[in-house]
């Protein structure tokens, strides 16, 4: 399963939610405001340690990193690009948590 | 040819009324009824706010779904489940879920099924697609 969050954790809680559907290898795509997530060091960077913790591959889409200026990245979040966001959509099942 | 229906997941994440989703959700699904599809629905989150019993829409000046979502089975939408964790957080049980049909032999009222987050993992991984609202 591949999980995309859109949405800041500091915002609502769907990126927590998230995180209690996950399967073990599942896949975790933050993109747009989700990729406030990947911060290191923020009140709500558990969520995704946890996640990382737990098995899930987390990542961080590039272009929605450098726009907004994220450099500080939880240890273990991967980043890809538009590409690998269109590879992971072909080869999983796709929840957006919009 | 049962190897061509698809299986189809809708999530509900939106609380009703607030916003459009939860009631275009809900055309969705009797669009896709039609079809030969095995549909599940899953409200989650404040979607579980969309399954309370007594909506009165009237004043809203809105039609509202709480009658629609009444005659799910009837639509062969029998797999309905709703959240645990997400409706005890918000302080609701199952007596206060509306109803979503009715048993063909007994005529017993059916109501959406409670299942915890594993349970909806696993069948989240089963489906073809997976529509939000």
């Amino acid at each position: 399963m591949l999980h995309t969050v859109n949405k800041s954790p500091f915002q609502n809680s769907t990126l927590e939610s998230c995180q209690r559907f996950i399967n073990k290898g599942d896949v975790l795509l933050l993109i747009e405001d989700g990729v406030y997530g990947a911060v290191a060091g923020s009140a709500k960077s558990a969520i995704v340690e946890g996640a990382i913790q737990s098995g899930t591959e987390v990542y961080a889409l590039s272009a929605d990193l450098k726009a907004r200026a994220i450099t500080n990245l939880i240890a273990g979040v991967q980043i890809t690009d538009y590409a690998g966001f269109v590879d992971f959509v072909e080869k999983h099942k796709t929840h957006s948590w919009l | 040819m049962s190897d061509d229906i698809k299986k189809i997941m809708f999530t509900v994440r939106n609380a009703p009324h607030g916003t459009i989703y939860v009631y275009e959700g809900l055309e969705v699904k009797l669009i896709m009824a039609a079809y030969d599809a095995d549909i599940s629905v899953v409200f989650m989150d404040d979607g579980v706010y969309a399954l309370k019993q007594g909506q009165n829409t009237d004043e809203l000046g809105i039609k509202g779904f709480e009658k629609t979502y009444g005659v799910f089975v009837d639509y062969e939408i029998e797999n309905v489940f709703v959240d645990k964790q997400s409706m005890e957080d918000r302080g609701m049980t199952v007596d206060d879920l509306l109803v979503i049909g009715e048993d063909e032999d007994t005529e017993a009222p059916i109501k959406p099924k409670v299942v915890d987050a594993a349970e909806i993992a696993a069948m989240m991984a089963e489906q073809h697609n997976i529509m939000s609202f």
